[in-house]
């Protein structure tokens, strides 16, 4: 993209707006900027901006419109694929110091918060009322609202209470104009389109979130998590399924392989079956009668589908330290290998044996060993690839890896990412995912709302000539992706 | 049970090619929603049938003109639901008509609206594309929410060939239970019991008492009526159902009868006429005479918006007017997906 402007006159005009420490441009100062968490891709941006206020966003975007400069949003920089990724002719809209929590209200069970504030910091700030809110993505004692509404972000208790997009009420957002509209409202409806849902997950694609007003939840009367130990991945498999099969929806459920179980307890102790071929952590919450009830039917299910053991935590220490493990599983899985690289898939769980198995075959066959972390309730993988960064050439293989994980997920029926977002990591993945028309209409989608093509580019969704360029390196089944389009 | 989407896509097709709109149509139970639009009728009914349902893995797919009560009846024999307790309004309803309308019933301040249960649809826009997106997997974000769009859109961007929905268990046990109170008191009493972690999964107030749903365990049902005290209710079922459907006799009136979508600790508004609170105070029926820009207003004031349901005139819009910035963004976004205005045009707001 040719600017309109250089960079010395932009920075002039943004110093208008913006005192000296909101305004980064020394390679020194912008360099802790260059990658979000996705650490293996890194580009420096034209400049940082680092407004306090919704107005200094506002006069910020509408420079940048004049100018046609790129604007890049970015939250805590926690996202795992990408999305914030600066490029050298955009400008980085860091929205960290818009951390502040507008207005609790108890009675509607809402919060207004701006987007710099933490996932769990909303929270703690209303377990004084009984409330908490629900979405809880690993990275939450780190990520921010705003960045979980960009990504729709999930978390280990999703089947039961929803994504970002189930969980928020209104936003705000800043057009590419500069101008501020209010998407959403206090009621459970809006006139119009369903903007609300549009926006969410769209990854900064088609506007700047810069506040959001989250539903809240009544903490539940009692949570309790049983874990089960299994001999053998499917048998874990097939339990999770026999679980929902007999009515019951638990607030979380998940499985971990050997080697993710290892990495964990290696890491917090948290009292996992080392020797275990995989452990299923499932909490039930609610009201004390229909937890107890639950709590037997699961254990008992668990028994009947080939469980080796099984323990409930006896009290909410012990409950805590079993989820520490889960929660803890990605660092744990760092100190094993130099790198890691996590993967997002989605698929039906039915399918869950045949993935893990071509996984394994793949794993052989890239000599690279993969841990498996997996949302089982829903359906979402998290495989890690490990690796190590500084052996040429091993980096390339395991986005390779990576990306035939990817490919075995839409072949099982399900979707390239469940939570962690497109952005730059899996753009090329979204060729094969969709077909050009469909693509397409993501294009004119984007162009309603930034019809110069400002917000975010090059993320998220992949243009069709990237995907010819893609698609004749992978023939799958004799079919050529795209065949419409001209190859380069 | 067949499946119709190349003949579907033909008429769009040479729609397009005689610049000539489209009313699309399922059995035709929800003409009374939004304005008439005065376009060739597209029948989407024989486009029906379940094309996937694995309980296990909480997922039904269907065809959208899939009768509603057949994906039901469906669900049922298995202990599972639609979480969102859609409303039929009559007999031959269809999938494609509920989720174009985003109907939902009385459980969905507890377990959310039609939009939250879209995993995935495949659509035709106006260009005469078959396309999916979404799918049938519980988390996807790959790619614009479109099937979330989609809903609630009344067929203004696109024909809905199919929808994939989260289904979930049927509760183990219901109990009805009412009390006499105004509506302040009850709308204070409703605001009450939200915020905390009682299993209620519906409330309501017919103009003198307060009804409350309660879903879960024999146990947890017991515990919970307790709590909130009250008469228990025969036929509870029955009941809730009556006001899903407007069968109740509140409904029963030639005037407008104006659904009003506010924040749910709104007090009861001062408006002449009769009120029904329902969804826990945040939807409410009113049946009045009274002025649509009096009501509007008011409505707008306190963070809602007010859509005249049943019995509208010409005149009227349906839906609360959008601002001028959310009109043309509206406009910009139908253009997307309609580039030729071939889809029911002006049936949700007059100008797209």
């Amino acid at each position: 993209m040719q600017n309109s402007i250089q960079k010395k006159q932009l920075l002039q005009k943004l110093s208008a707006i913006l005192d000296s420490d909101s305004l980064l441009y020394e390679q020194e100062d912008t360099k802790p900027y260059e990658c979000d968490g996705l650490s293996a891709y890194r580009h420096l941006p034209l400049l940082v901006a680092l407004p306090s206020t919704l107005e200094q966003i506002q006069a910020i975007v509408r420079i940048c419109h004049e100018y046609k400069i790129p604007v890049i949003a970015r939250g805590a920089g926690t996202g795992l694929s990408g999305g914030a990724l600066p490029r050298e002719d955009a400008v980085l809209l860091s929205l960290a110091k818009l951390n502040q929590i507008l207005d609790i209200d108890p009675a509607r069970c809402l919060a207004t918060v701006q987007p710099g504030v933490r996932n769990l910091a909303i929270s703690e700030a209303v377990a004084a009322f009984g409330l908490y809110y629900a979405p809880d993505p690993s990275s939450q004692i780190a990520c921010s609202i705003g960045g979980n509404v960009a990504e729709n972000s999930g978390g280990v208790h999703c089947l039961k209470y929803g994504l970002t997009v189930h969980n928020i009420s209104q936003i705000k957002i800043i057009t590419i104009q500069g101008e501020l509209l209010t998407i959403g409202s206090e009621a459970l409806d809006s006139p119009g389109y369903d903007l609300l849902a549009l926006m969410t997950g769209s990854e900064g694609m088609l506007g700047i979130i810069v506040e959001i007003t989250v539903k809240l939840l009544p903490i539940p009367e009692r949570a309790q998590v049983i874990m089960a130990a299994f001999d053998d991945v499917e048998k874990a498999g097939h339990a999770v399924g026999h679980i929902i099969a007999d009515g019951i929806i638990p607030a979380g459920l998940e499985m971990m392989d050997n080697p993710a179980i290892r990495a964990a307890e290696d890491f917090v102790h948290a009292g996992y079956p080392v020797d275990a071929a995989a452990i299923l952590l499932c909490e039930l919450d609610g009201t004390n009668e229909d937890v107890s009830e639950q709590v037997m039917r699961v254990s008992a299910l668990m028994k009947q589908h080939g469980a080796i053991s099984i323990k409930t935590a006896r009290d909410e220490a012990e409950r805590q330290q079993l989820w520490k493990g889960r929660k803890a599983a990605f660092p744990a899985v760092g100190r094993i290998a130099p790198d890691y690289y996590c993967m997002d898939g989605t698929i039906p769980r039915s399918k869950l044996p045949w993935v893990l198995k071509r996984i394994a075959e793949l794993s052989d066959q890239y000599q690279l060993p993969v841990a498996n972390v997996f949302h089982a309730g829903d359906g979402n993988l998290h495989p890690l690839i490990l690796y190590d960064a500084n052996k040429p050439g091993e980096l390339q293989q395991t986005e390779e890896f990576g990306g035939k994980i990817l490919e075995l997920c839409i072949e099982a029926g399900g979707t390239i990412t469940g939570e962690h977002g497109v952005g730059m990591e899996k753009i090329d993945q979204m060729c094969i995912q969709f077909q050009a028309h469909e693509l397409q209409q993501f294009h004119d989608l984007k162009h309603a709302f930034d019809p110069d093509g400002l917000l975010n580019p090059g993320k998220a969704v992949p243009t069709l000539h990237r995907c010819a360029e893609f698609g004749a390196m992978h023939v799958h089944q004799g079919q050529l992706s795209h065949p419409e389009l001209e190859r380069f | 049970m067949s499946d119709q989407s190349s003949l579907l896509r033909d008429q769009v097709v040479a729609a397009q090619t005689q610049q000539r709109p489209l009313s699309i149509r399922g059995n035709n139970t929800k003409s009374f929603l939004g304005h008439p639009c005065d376009a060739t009728i597209l029948d989407t009914s024989s486009h029906s049938g379940i094309l996937h349902y694995e309980p296990t893995e909480l997922v039904i797919t269907a065809r959208a003109g899939t009768l509603l009560s057949d994906i039901k009846q469906c669900l049922d024999e298995q202990q599972q639901m639609l979480a969102f307790e859609p409303p039929s309004y009559g007999e031959k309803a269809t999938l494609g008509g509920t989720i174009a309308c985003n109907l939902s019933g009385p459980r969905r301040p507890y377990t959310g609206a039609a939009r939250d249960y879209v995993l995935g649809c495949h659509i035709i826009n106006g260009q005469g594309h078959i396309m999916k997106f979404g799918g049938e997997v519980m988390k996807n974000v790959a790619g614009y929410d479109v099937s979330r769009l989609m809903t609630g859109s009344l067929g203004t961007l696109g024909i809905l060939l199919d929808v994939s929905l989260k289904v979930i268990p049927k509760p183990l046990h219901e109990l009805t239970i009412s009390k006499e109170l105004d509506g302040d008191q009850a709308l204070q009493l409703m605001s009450h019991w939200r915020q905390t972690p009682l299993p209620v999964s519906a409330a309501c107030h017919n103009g003198e008492q307060l009804f409350f749903r309660l879903s879960g365990s024999e146990k947890a049902l017991k515990t919970a009526h307790s709590k909130i005290g009250g008469e228990r209710i025969d036929n509870g079922d029955h009941f809730w159902q009556r006001l899903n459907e407007h069968q109740h006799a509140f409904f029963n009136s030639s005037k407008k009868i104006w659904r009003l979508s506010l924040p749910s600790t709104v007090p009861m508004l001062e408006l002449d006429g009769k009120t029904f609170l329902d969804w826990g105070g945040a939807q409410r029926w009113l049946v009045s005479d009274i002025k649509p820009d009096t009501i509007r207003q008011l409505v707008g004031s306190v963070g809602g918006h007010a859509t005249v349901y049943r019995n509208n005139d010409d005149q009227t819009d349906s839906f609360q007017p959008l601002s001028l910035n959310m009109l043309y963004l509206h406009q910009q976004i139908k253009k997307a997906f309609d580039p030729h205005g071939l889809f029911n045009p002006g049936r949700m707001h007059r100008e797209i």
